[in-house]
């Protein structure tokens, strides 16, 4: 080790400022969940404050002009070290010198760039639209959820297994009117569950426009999910738990007869129930992320989905 | 001037010799090797300093059985599990291979941190130090997403459902989640080739990195030099000059005041 010379140049001189600028973090973070406004505003000032100065107290050196003393001790740097002169060089030289920087420049991105763009563009650009056949309207009785469950893609399995909770609300004025949920939690995704009897034994499995649907009757009292504990009342809206806004819905069309599934889209909540409610409805986001004000802007754009 | 005749011993180190010289004239090799293992280091070194050389060998054993793995494994969505199942019940000693795998993710995980905890507690993260702190949280990281990532091959329902999370909480990032979540899953849903590029992330983008960034990470210890530990007398600077250099390093360390020998 070098021995300490006592002078210890590259530490900072002790200071108080970071203590008052984690008083001031920790007054924040309990003002935002006591009173975000008015504790939150003070801790906010605190450590703004103390972080200033804090960082004044840090970038002194830098910025004062350098101490005398070291100044004085400049010129005698060049008798210990000599400077070798720069060689001589021609235009050609410099020239040589750019060209294969430039030229390795642009062959190294002429392989680099389609690369990265196959890497990463695939996941944007290669999203289709889908729509699914649930079968004829008469397996939906009115005022009941019913369990839609099919692959979407049977080659690829289990793993494309996607989930409806499909209710048959009657009529709104001459329109029909479905409820359609799906069952990505929104918290983080996993799958939620009816709270209430399945009724297995009235299973019944369709073949709608080539897919095999699995229809099962339900009577939920609301759905739960069983990663983490989210629940849902028989709208979708959150009742308890981590998830951030109610369940996604689907869009629905009635072609000949039989119930499509369209997009899906986010809500944040609803009111009124069946055929009266209303649902704030927003473009389709991720698990796990707001879509109302405030913290919904921490998500402003959506990558394209269906 | 009487001509000894080689010894038994020396006749026999004789190839031995010949083919170091050899590679070291060509290479300057062997010169480096002993450079790296002679290099001095304070003689007040204590066992928690092992704890880098620990997680590298950890590294090394999951690098060693993962290439291993690779020769029976199968991403894809119809036969990930299948193969799973086979190294695990049918293939000789497969069972073995992929438990040190397995159980070496998480010794590898908890002695990286364990690395990072001596290093932040004997301060050696200071100056000069600094860069090599950041080449280590950066490893730290790189080694936290081959756990990610890996936990999904077995393609199973925790490991689906637990990368479901995981990737949802990426999405959760402000601003650019959403963006993260869906590179990661290669679409829209996890599928088919959410499991073949989180291979490929798992076996070659990451272990690359890692492999660059511990290069990188070596180079500048054995650069610095390695730190004494906090209590010792050379760190503090208060080493008495007539003391000998060279102490057995067995005495016990002195505590911060205690002048008193």
């Amino acid at each position: 080790m070098q021995p300490d010379d006592g002078a210890d140049r590259n530490q900072p001189s002790p200071t108080i400022w970071p203590l008052g600028f984690a008083v001031g973090v920790v007054v924040l973070l309990v003002g935002l969940i006591v009173s975000p406004w008015f504790l939150g505003g003070i801790g906010l000032l605190i450590a703004i404050v103390f972080g200033a100065l804090w960082a004044r107290e840090a970038t002194r050196e830098v910025r004062a002009p350098a101490p005398a003393p070291e100044v004085e001790e400049e010129p005698a740097r060049p008798a210990h070290v000599p400077v070798e002169p720069e060689p001589e060089r021609y235009p050609r030289n410099k020239f040589l010198e750019g060209a294969t920087l430039g030229v390795g420049a642009v062959i190294g991105g002429m392989v680099a760039l389609p690369a990265l763009g196959f890497m990463i563009l695939p996941a944007f650009t290669d999203v289709k639209p889908y729509h699914v056949d649930l079968g004829p309207l008469d397996n939906f009785p009115e005022g009941k959820y019913v369990i839609s469950t099919f692959l979407l893609y049977p080659e690829q399995g289990e793993v494309s297994r996607r989930t409806a909770f499909v209710r048959n609300n009657g009529f709104k004025g001459d329109q029909p009117s479905f409820t359609v949920i799906s069952n990505t939690c929104a918290h983080l995704g996993c799958p939620v569950q009816a709270n209430g009897p399945v009724f297995d034994n009235q299973k019944k499995t369709i073949q709608a426009s080539g897919l095999e649907v699995t229809l099962i009757p339900t009577s939920p009292a609301g759905f739960g999910c069983p990663c983490h504990g989210g629940q849902y009342d028989t709208e979708g809206n959150r009742t308890a738990g981590p998830p951030v806004r109610a369940l996604d819905r689907y869009e629905f069309s009635i072609v000949h007869g039989n119930l499509w599934l369209g997009r899906i889209f986010s809500v944040s909540t609803v009111t009124g129930t069946g055929a009266d409610a209303m649902i704030q409805k927003y473009t389709q986001h991720y698990p796990g992320q707001h879509v109302d004000a405030p913290e919904g802007w921490l998500y402003p754009l959506q990558p394209p989905r269906y | 001037m009487v001509e000894r005749k080689p010894t038994k011993a020396q006749q026999a180190a004789a190839p031995v010799h010949y083919t170091l010289d050899w590679l070291e004239e060509r290479s300057g090799l062997v010169g480096g090797v002993r450079y790296f293992l002679f290099r001095n280091v304070p003689h007040d070194t204590n066992w928690m300093q092992t704890l880098g050389s620990a997680t590298l060998t950890a590294f090394i054993v999951q690098a060693v059985t993962g290439v291993i793995l690779a020769m029976y494994y199968k991403p894809d969505p119809q036969n990930a599990y299948a193969s799973i199942q086979n190294i695990t019940n049918d293939v000789t000693l497969g069972w073995l291979v992929r438990g040190m795998h397995r159980w070496g993710a998480s010794v590898f995980i908890i002695l990286m941190f364990l690395h990072m905890a001596r290093v932040f507690l004997f301060g050696a993260y200071k100056y000069p130090r600094e860069l090599n702190w950041v080449i280590g949280v950066l490893l730290l990281t790189l080694g936290l997403a081959e756990g990610f990532t890996g936990y999904l091959l077995p393609w199973d329902n925790t490991a689906y459902w637990a990368t479901t999370v995981g990737i949802n909480i990426n999405g959760t990032a402000p601003f650019l989640g959403p963006y993260i979540a869906q590179f990661l899953q290669g679409g829209n849903f996890i599928g088919p080739d959410t499991l073949s590029r989180f291979y490929s992330l798992h076996m070659l983008v990451v272990p690359g990195a890692i492999i660059g960034l511990i290069t990188l990470h070596l180079y500048l210890v054995i650069r610095l030099g390695v730190t004494s530990p906090p209590w010792s007398k050379d760190a503090a600077g208060t080493m008495e000059p007539e003391e000998p250099a060279g102490r057995s390093g067995l005495t016990q360390p002195v505590p911060r005041g205690g002048e008193a020998q």
